[in-house]
């Protein structure tokens, strides 16, 4: 099953469906579970497969692998610039690797939710924007690390509020991001 | 010279992370993300090693730009595992979706651990 409004995270680009020109093109809501929005529960049998199981089409083209490399270079670059502008010291609490992480979670969900409902970008941009610049700019490897450096050395207690903190301030952030967005985009259309 | 080196790196383990998740989702059809899952456990357990070998002396801050901050930190996302759980959650699957979270956090820390322990058991 493949959900048109959203797409796999890293799959090869396909270009966005044409925005709807105005509230009355776009399906109901309660009938199409696959165009239920963010956040709906559809009751009963669950709704189709989520749409990054699709499976990718035949063969990698270069331009996304290149477009990738630049997006990551481009966010990484961006979280090793915050790092030494706002530099953890040794025991403290990693506050700039948690911020980050949260601004890219909330990023993501804007962006993928934009992409999908209002923007008909070039089919690069995804890939670019979400798995490469977002995906670079957000680790889960220095996030795993730092626990463990932390419980090395004897800080346990900010080494556990570390570790729950950040999964549950990364999920809310990525719901709040597709919610809003979801729902400002919403306005905006029936306000047309 | 050291941003150099954390965008090189980047410019490697984006794509290895796009790659990956090609791969794992040519092979298997299931609901699991289990590329984000396998990047983030192998970023973690990389990194846990560079980290260790750095702290340990038998590496310079260089490596840890280019291997750690740049490759593993490329490599390994949040903003993607997020998401898909998120999805996860929204379509119906909620178990799979605190299932996904809790093997992440799992596995990824489990491998961070045994990256360190390697590193101080090896040049420790």
């Amino acid at each position: 099953m493949h959900d048109p409004r959203h797409p796999p995270l890293g799959g090869p680009p396909t270009p966005p469906p044409p925005p709807p020109d105005d509230g009355a093109t776009r399906p109901a809501e309660d009938t199409a579970p696959p165009d239920a929005p963010h956040g709906a529960q559809t009751a009963g049998e669950p709704a189709p497969l989520p749409p990054f199981l699709g499976r990718p089409r035949a063969g990698t083209r270069w331009e996304v692998l290149a477009v990738v490399a630049a997006g990551g270079v481009v966010g990484a670059s961006a979280r090793y610039g915050a790092a030494l502008a706002w530099p953890t010291s040794r025991g403290g609490f990693p506050w700039t690797t948690l911020s980050v992480n949260v601004i890219g979670c909330a990023l993501i969900g804007v962006f993928l939710v934009v992409l999908q409902e209002a923007w008909k970008a070039p089919a690069l941009v995804r890939p670019f924007a979400a798995t490469g610049v977002l995906g670079g700019f957000t680790t889960f490897s220095t996030y795993a690390v730092d626990v463990e450096r932390l419980i090395h050395d004897g800080k346990t207690s900010t080494a556990v509020g570390y570790l729950a903190l950040t999964p549950l301030a990364a999920l809310i952030a990525v719901w709040c991001a597709v919610a809003a967005t979801d729902r400002a985009l919403r306005g905006r259309r029936s306000a047309a | 010279m050291t941003w150099l080196l954390v965008m090189i790196g980047a410019a490697v383990g984006a794509p290895l992370r796009y790659l990956t998740d090609q791969q794992v989702r040519a092979r298997y059809t299931t609901v699991i993300p289990w590329g984000t899952f396998l990047v983030n456990v192998v970023g973690s357990l990389l990194l846990g090693l560079v980290t260790g070998a750095v702290a340990a002396g038998a590496a310079d801050s260089r490596l840890q730009a280019l291997l750690g901050t740049g490759l593993c930190g490329a490599l390994s996302t949040y903003s993607t595992f997020s998401y898909e759980t998120l999805r996860l959650a929204e379509t119906g699957h909620r178990r799979i979706a605190a299932a996904n979270v809790a093997a992440t956090l799992l596995a990824g820390l489990g491998a961070a651990f045994a990256g360190a322990a390697i590193a101080r058991t090896v040049w420790g």
